[in-house]
């Protein structure tokens, strides 16, 4: 069953002119999102996870923004797209939850009435109305006495409250793409898991397209369908959930799966890390921009491997990697023997 | 509570080796001030009420609890930045708890803190150089000596001794983190409190700068208070973990045992609220998602302060504040029905030293217990109890 296609990405490009040369934020990523799906971008800090999401939606234009590639919306493109049909898209076609909500709202004005001055931005509706379909928000996203909260301002409300006006306001015109750039990173843990369910009910129950940004694995495994991995502004790996977590095929990927802590398993006597750091954005390597910290990278990594399927010529996973499939499993059952992880069992 | 200002000579039984940092009943109580001309103190924040704890040299002390919890504050204490309201600290033995600055002298040496935001705890305009030379002036050390050390601290924390000349802004977040660690390594110290060291870092780095920190450890002898925010980063490097909420000590316990066997509700809930990175484990999990948010410090709750969240509360958890009570093996909790215990182990425990003077004479009682004490999933009901806590979370 084909589900209705939402966006499409393909080669998108960004960089920013500076005075110490020019950013590629972006270096060609590409990926799609249908309806009812989630789809995680997972990656470090300048990895290019923000700044994608962020151009979807036309808030990294600038003076010194360039572009190329596309992203299509239901197959109109969106990076070429005039300001005021971005105007029309923000809000009522993708909406966004950012990762500080204390920066995001307005200090001044009441959470409701921000509420309602979005809503009856895009809609010819009543005050009184607005105001009441921004009760129900409140409450569908587990606001208490929300008719009362809605007169309360940002500062009155706790941290994990206030991303649940976020996700109110998000969701109060019904987009069909939802970004969430890191909306939980802020949070305590218990906070955290009490978002998350929050989220992963609103995805089931309103049917839009939902591109989650994050940095924490363990967060994806609960709630993505697909992954997207980003290092260094490129897409080194996507597949399904399951794929990325059973059957890696990027190095990288099994670096970032290697470091997270897992509380089911006895700790590793040292945790595995990943040598060196992220290359700069203004002088990054040639070929594979993992190649300098990649345990396995040989000459070929000189070239920039493209973005193929390697595994069962399955198109939904693909990576960005010059190793033979085999050879690389094989050295994945090392890598993770030597740092005492169980073997990384292949997907059935 | 004054009968402590007589007790600094006396060195407590419990262990052998005499411990490197004991805090013994400390309390810090911030004063909320309020009026135009006279300043009428109208309440006080609970950061940190009563908590007592003690390490052992060469050992590591993780601290773990959410925002507002009070590790930070008793981190702060612990290097005396701050003066507790009540209470004792002592260190190596010796009384610092309300000692001046030039008495503490001798002590700043042997304490350093790291903190955690790499990039504010950095004076942006200063040198590398001069960033981790300035405590060696400070105690003494002269001329192109200070250069050397400074250039052998740089390896050591695995930089570049060559970048000596560089400005902060010119180094990633985790070689940030590293010159921070540089700087307190510095002065020689003997314990290093660590204020969330790694939160702010990439998870591939954070893993290098807890190994960093493992390698030092083994080579130098350090011991460390190292604060978290959740249980997954501290596993790797505590030897015993305390776990805070409201300003109270919840739990204390041999790290390995905490996480095989965690005995207060809010430690188990905290660990469910860590998901597991992978999909298959997740989804077969059964966890329960902690309701509401903590309450405020201001007017903490009776009884015991999680009751307000916590899934087991009964009648006399709202009434009396549970004591700390010791379990075999040197596992202190403080909870009226803790869990995965059996009744013979709770028959067995006894009353802590630790536990808070406020705290009730009531002992939890077997019948309590009465789950099986077997596995951690699955144990407790699932309940859905109403969203929040009667507060909304409100904030003041």
């Amino acid at each position: 069953m084909a589900a209705e296609r939402l966006l499409e990405v393909d080669e998108l490009q960004v960089s920013f002119v500076t005075e110490d040369g020019v950013v590629k934020a972006v270096d060609g990523v590409s990926f799609t999102l249908d309806r009812g799906e989630v789809v995680a971008i997972v990656g470090e800090s300048g990895s290019g996870k923000s700044v994608t999401a962020m151009t979807l939606m036309g808030l990294t234009r600038g003076p010194n923004a360039r572009f190329a590639g596309s992203a299509k919306l239901k197959g109109e493109e969106l990076v070429t797209a005039s300001e005021d049909k971005l105007q029309k898209v923000r809000g009522e076609e993708i909406a966004m939850i950012f990762q500080d909500p204390i920066s995001s709202l307005s200090p001044v004005h009441r959470i409701g009435d921000q509420i309602v001055e979005q809503i009856r931005t895009h809609e010819k509706i009543s005050k009184a109305a607005a105001l009441d379909r921004t009760v129900q928000l409140m409450e569908r996203v587990g606001i208490p006495r929300a008719a009362e909260r809605a007169r309360a301002y940002p500062h009155e409300f706790s941290g994990g409250m206030r991303q649940r006006a976020m996700i109110a306001m998000a969701l109060s015109l019904s987009p069909s793409v939802l970004i969430a750039d890191e909306p939980t990173t802020a949070l305590d843990v218990t906070i955290q898991a009490q978002i998350l369910e929050e989220m992963r009910q609103l995805s089931r129950e309103s049917d839009s397209g939902v591109i989650f940004v994050t940095h924490d694995l363990g967060v994806v495994a609960d709630i993505a369908d697909r992954i997207v991995v980003m290092y260094s502004g490129r897409v080194v790996e996507q597949g399904t959930l399951n794929e990325i977590f059973y059957d890696p095929q990027h190095p990288y990927t099994w670096g970032l799966l290697g470091s997270v802590t897992r509380m089911d398993r006895e700790p590793p006597h040292r945790l595995p890390a990943i040598p060196g750091q992220p290359p700069s954005l203004v002088n990054a390597p040639t070929g594979c921009h993992f190649r300098p910290r990649c345990p396995h990278a040989f000459d070929k990594c000189g070239e920039v491997p493209p973005l193929e399927s390697h595994v069962n010529d399955d198109p939904s996973h693909l990576d960005r990697c010059w190793l033979d499939v085999d050879d690389k499993r094989k050295r994945r059952e090392v890598e993770d023997g030597r740092i005492g992880l169980g073997t990384g069992s292949v997907a059935a | 509570m004054s009968t402590d200002t007589t007790a600094a000579e006396a060195q407590p039984p419990t262990t052998a080796k005499a411990p490197l940092l004991e805090a013994e009943h400390v309390k810090l109580y911030f004063p909320i001030k309020q009026g135009v001309l006279i300043d009428r103190t109208v309440g006080h924040v609970h950061a940190v009420d009563d908590v007592s704890l003690s390490l052992n040299e060469g050992e590591t002390m993780g601290v773990v609890g959410e925002s507002g919890c009070g590790k930070s504050t008793l981190a702060r204490c612990f290097v005396r930045l701050l003066e507790p309201t009540d209470g004792a600290l002592r260190y190596r033995g010796k009384d610092i708890t309300h000692l001046n600055r030039r008495a503490l002298d001798p002590m700043r040496r042997e304490v350093q803190l790291v903190f955690q935001d790499p990039v504010s705890s950095l004076n942006p305009r200063k040198r590398v150089g001069q960033i981790i030379g300035t405590p060696l002036r400070l105690h003494g050390m002269e001329g192109r000596k200070v250069e050397e050390r400074v250039r052998d601290l740089l390896g050591r924390v695995g930089l570049n001794p060559e970048h000596i000349n560089r400005f902060p802004h010119e180094f990633s977040g985790g070689q940030r983190q590293r010159i921070g660690i540089a700087r307190a390594l510095a002065v020689d110290p003997q314990l290093i409190v660590l204020d969330e060291p790694v939160s702010a870092l990439d998870v591939s780095i954070q893993a290098q700068v807890v190994n960093l920190l493992d390698d030092l450890q083994d080579d130098l002898g350090l011991s460390y208070v190292f604060i978290a925010h959740d249980l997954s980063v501290v596993r790797h490097v505590s030897d015993q973990i305390a776990v805070m909420y409201l300003g109270k000590l919840m739990e204390l316990s041999p790290a390995r045992e905490l996480y095989t066997k965690p005995m207060h509700p809010y430690t188990e809930a905290l660990l469910e609220a860590i998901p597991i990175p992978d999909p298959e484990e997740n989804s077969r999990r059964e966890r329960n998602v902690l309701s509401g948010e903590p309450p405020n410090p201001i007017n903490p709750p009776s009884g015991c302060r999680f009751h307000t969240r916590c899934p087991h509360a009964t009648e006399v958890c709202r009434a009396v504040e549970p004591p700390l009570a010791e379990y075999a093996g040197g596992h202190v909790t403080a909870c009226h029905h803790p869990l995965n215990v059996s009744a013979e182990e709770i028959k067995a425990a006894t009353r802590s030293p630790l536990s808070p003077i406020s705290s009730g004479d009531e002992m939890p009682s077997a019948n309590g217990a009465s789950s099986a004490p077997a596995a951690r999933s699955g144990e407790t009901e699932p309940t859905t109890p109403a969203r929040e806590a009667d507060d909304g979370g409100q904030r003041v």
